[in-house]
């Protein structure tokens, strides 16, 4: 191997009402696997919430208590050539309330597939720059319930991606910079009306699209990586809970989670790698207020 | 590139782009057709419109042709929109509206709730909170003020028969509208408009200004298409306000206003229950809710007196602890154990819960799209409608009646293992709201459309077993529920046969 390469998760971005952990797999880090290198992973995490934004106000509801939401992903990333990558993230999501009626849901959710491309590298001063393009693409891989907030496991849109990445590494230290604008497909629900900010006479929904942007700072050598990390998700329109509502698929979900990540090669086992993170949503619109845990293994093989 | 749902295009509702309107017949007899509250179709004076001839009603055709020359792409958008038809039209509009007010209020931080307050319509939680048997009477009261105005509008309009402005002088057009020898003074466009936005001042008070402004576009719409003068439309807006007022008045004393009960009422039920040896219902919400409008079924129906509705009782339900109610409780801990993706469809299609148009409003936009089809007239429409929301009314009269007798518990509270694939409403379980307001509203739509009665008995049949299997409700309240709604519909059809419009 030319270098040790490792796969960065991404921490599943369990910020909205739904944990949205197909989103989370628009992959967000400069890190690209060796041609013929195959990383294959395993990921756990639990999100949970008792506090939402209704719109901007934030509350609790003792109709729900905390709701969690838990899920085991898949993660595959193959080296087609040293810049060129193919990603593909499969998620099995469930969810689950502790207080009020409401049943949880479980399911597999959204797959992820992103073709990943380092088109420039170079030196500045004593670092590295390199800058990343991704495409992505993700779809439901199961007709899962997504009228049943905050119960669903995802909200059923078919999304295109595209994602520019800049990362700088200088010893030690680095920093990255990503941002991810996402165009989301109408979704359909399975009643025939639905009150938005006006009643709306079709099971269509129009789900506006989002942008995803993230920003890492941390320190990063061929065994560890440990950084902070600050991620934000904006969707652009959508309309706000109403007072005492419940949340629907095409609400304006905003979020903003400051957490930390670390990815750590065993020293025992060759190309075996676990990763955790932890993230806390800080700022949020029509999104929990969630605190959200990750952890892994990731285990590389040489084709 | 796969895209399986689609690109994402923006979404069309199923009514933006209907036909004008096209009836079948004018229905010229409709002024002598039963009336529901008015005592006679002339209980209103509407004085004799001016002579084609007279500079007055020129001056009329001057403002509309004035208009005509300039139409906006706005404007025929406009005509186009109310040309579907006015009783469809304020149909989805009262749909929305119930919509919009459907919330239940917050609770209080001292675990009470506050409760809308029809002085204070503005203040937080906003009057009303429209749930389902606010909304039916709601859609009931609507639907009859409208039926009864164009009755009285279709009197006066054979009584002068005046024609419509395009038939008296051809150097006006009939914009986006389809030419009728229907008279065109009064206006049933501005019939329409009046009495839905007068019936505002009981209904919905928060809404007054909005559908004021939804009247005057419907009335510039109607006189742009060439359709009706602004004679026509200021007389026919003043006699649907003065029809709507007389349904005010009769709602102003139907007992409604006292539906909430008080904090005695509600721990009466309790005792009443308890007295007999049985077990009474409590909110399963946290903090616990007061029961849902447990005094509703003092309301005066409209298709039949108060003591039909205590006629109109089922037997009672099984007892809890006895072997018949175990057993529906393990069969509805069955259907929500491993719940199929169809059943939450079917629960999800039917579940019409908070911040929808609930289970009338379903059927409203069942009846009106399939209305659509049917070539009515505006007074034929309105007199169906009518037949279907007071059917509505009188089933959510009928089912409180039901329920509060009865005051027995939801599944979950005698099982809190069953999790539930829609809201729990706060009112106690037989009969289910949803089975009797479906077998109602099938009954008398399968009356008035035979070829679809199949598919309405299909479509109540699954409305009722959708509340089973989403945990809700025990078998026995939606097959009950069923057969009562039946019964109030059966009602409508005894009036449908009688009033004059077949």
């Amino acid at each position: 191997m030319k270098k040790k390469t490792i796969f960065h998760l991404v921490t599943a971005m369990a910020f909205s009402l739904v944990a949205i952990v197909a989103k989370a797999q628009t992959v967000d880090d400069a890190i690209m696997m060796s041609k013929k290198q195959w990383c294959n992973g395993l990921t756990y995490m639990h999100s949970s919430w008792n506090e939402y934004w209704e719109g901007t106000t934030k509350r609790n509801n003792l109709n729900l208590g905390t709701v969690t939401t838990q899920s085991v992903m898949y993660m595959s990333s193959y080296g087609i050539t040293d810049k060129f990558n193919l990603l593909v993230n499969v998620p099995y999501v469930w969810t689950n309330a502790s207080a009020g009626t409401m049943h949880g849901m479980k399911g597999f959710q959204d797959i992820d597939i992103d073709l990943k491309y380092e088109f420039y590298k170079t030196k500045i001063g004593k670092g590295d720059l390199s800058l990343i393009a991704l495409a992505g693409f993700s779809t439901p891989l199961s007709n899962y319930e997504n009228d049943f907030l905050p119960m669903s496991i995802g909200l059923g849109s078919t999304n295109l991606s595209g994602r520019l990445t800049a990362d700088y590494q200088n010893g030690l230290f680095f920093a990255t910079i990503s941002s991810a604008y996402v165009f989301r497909s109408d979704v359909t629900v399975d009643r025939t009306s639905y009150y938005t900010n006006q009643i709306n006479y079709t099971n269509e929904v129009y789900m506006p699209d989002q942008l995803y942007s993230n920003l890492f700072i941390g320190i990063r050598n061929s065994k560890l990586t440990v950084q902070a990390q600050l991620m934000n998700m904006y969707t652009f329109g959508g309309f706000d809970i109403r007072k005492n509502d419940m949340p629907f698929v095409s609400n304006q979900m905003n979020s903003t989670s400051l957490g930390a990540h670390v990815k750590y090669f065993l020293p025992f086992v060759t190309n075996l790698e676990v990763v955790a993170s932890a993230d806390y949503v800080i700022a949020g619109r029509n999104v929990g207020q969630s605190q959200t845990y990750m952890g892994g293994f990731f285990y590389i093989l040489g084709l | 590139m796969l895209m399986a749902t689609g690109c994402q295009k923006e979404v069309t509702n199923r009514t933006s782009n209907l036909p004008a309107i096209d009836p079948a017949s004018t229905d010229l007899t409709a002024g002598t057709w039963r009336t529901v509250l008015l005592s006679r179709p002339d209980s209103f004076a509407v004085a004799a419109p001016v002579a084609t001839s007279s500079p007055l009603y020129l001056a009329d055709l001057f403002e509309i042709k004035s208009l005509q020359k300039s139409l906006t792409g706005d404007q025929a958008n406009t005509i186009k929109y109310w040309a579907a038809g006015s009783v469809l039209r304020w149909n989805e509009i009262m749909r929305g509206l119930v919509a919009k007010y459907n919330l239940p209020p917050e609770a209080n931080s001292d675990t009470s709730y506050p409760i809308p307050n029809s002085a204070n319509p503005l203040a937080y939680p906003l009057f009303p909170f429209s749930n389902p048997p606010y909304a039916a009477r709601a859609y009931g009261y609507i639907s009859a003020a409208q039926y009864d105005a164009l009755v009285a509008c279709w009197y006066y309009k054979t009584l002068y028969n005046r024609a419509a402005p395009y038939k008296v002088d051809s150097s006006v057009s009939a914009l986006y509208i389809n030419k009728t020898s229907l008279p065109s003074y009064p206006s049933e466009a501005a019939v329409m408009a009046g009495v839905t936005a007068e019936m505002m001042k009981l209904l919905f008070p928060g809404e007054i200004a909005n559908i004021q402004a939804k009247l005057v576009e419907a009335e510039q719409a109607t006189i742009m298409s060439g359709a009706a003068t602004r004679a026509d439309i200021t007389a026919g807006e003043a006699l649907g306000r003065q029809v709507a007022e007389l349904f005010i008045a009769r709602a102003r004393g139907d007992n409604a206003s006292k539906a909430v009960g008080t904090p005695t009422d509600w721990s009466n039920f309790v005792t009443i229950t308890t007295n007999q040896g049985l077990t009474p219902w409590y909110s399963l919400e946290t903090p616990k809710r007061p029961p849902m409008l447990p005094l509703f079924y003092k309301v005066k129906p409209f298709l039949f007196d108060s003591a039909t509705v205590v006629s109109l009782r089922p037997a009672p339900p099984p007892a809890v602890g006895s072997d018949e109610m175990n057993k529906d409780v393990a069969e509805v801990k069955n259907y929500i154990s491993n719940p199929t993706r169809e059943n939450m469809r079917i629960v999800q299609y039917w579940a019409d819960g908070v911040g929808t148009y609930t289970p009338p409003g379903h059927w409203d936009a069942i009846a009106a799209e399939d209305f659509v089809n049917q070539n009515y007239s505006e007074i034929r429409f309105a007199r169906n409608m009518a037949l279907l929301n007071m059917t509505e009314m009188d089933a959510a009269i009928v089912c409180w009646d039901i329920k509060y007798h009865f005051f027995n518990p939801r599944p979950t509270q005698l099982d809190p293992s069953i999790k539930t694939l829609t809201g729990i409403p706060n009112f106690p379980a037989y009969v289910s709201g949803h089975s009797t307001f479906s077998g109602a509203a099938a009954t008398i739509l399968g009356y008035l459309i035979p070829a679809n009665a199949a598919k309405y008995n299909a479509m109540a049949q699954e409305a009722g077993m959708s509340r089973l299997v989403g945990g809700i409700h025990y078998r026995i309240d939606c097959e009950t529920g069923l057969t009562v709604g039946e019964n109030v519909g059966n009602y409508a059809i005894l009036r449908a046969q009688n009033d004059g419009a077949y």
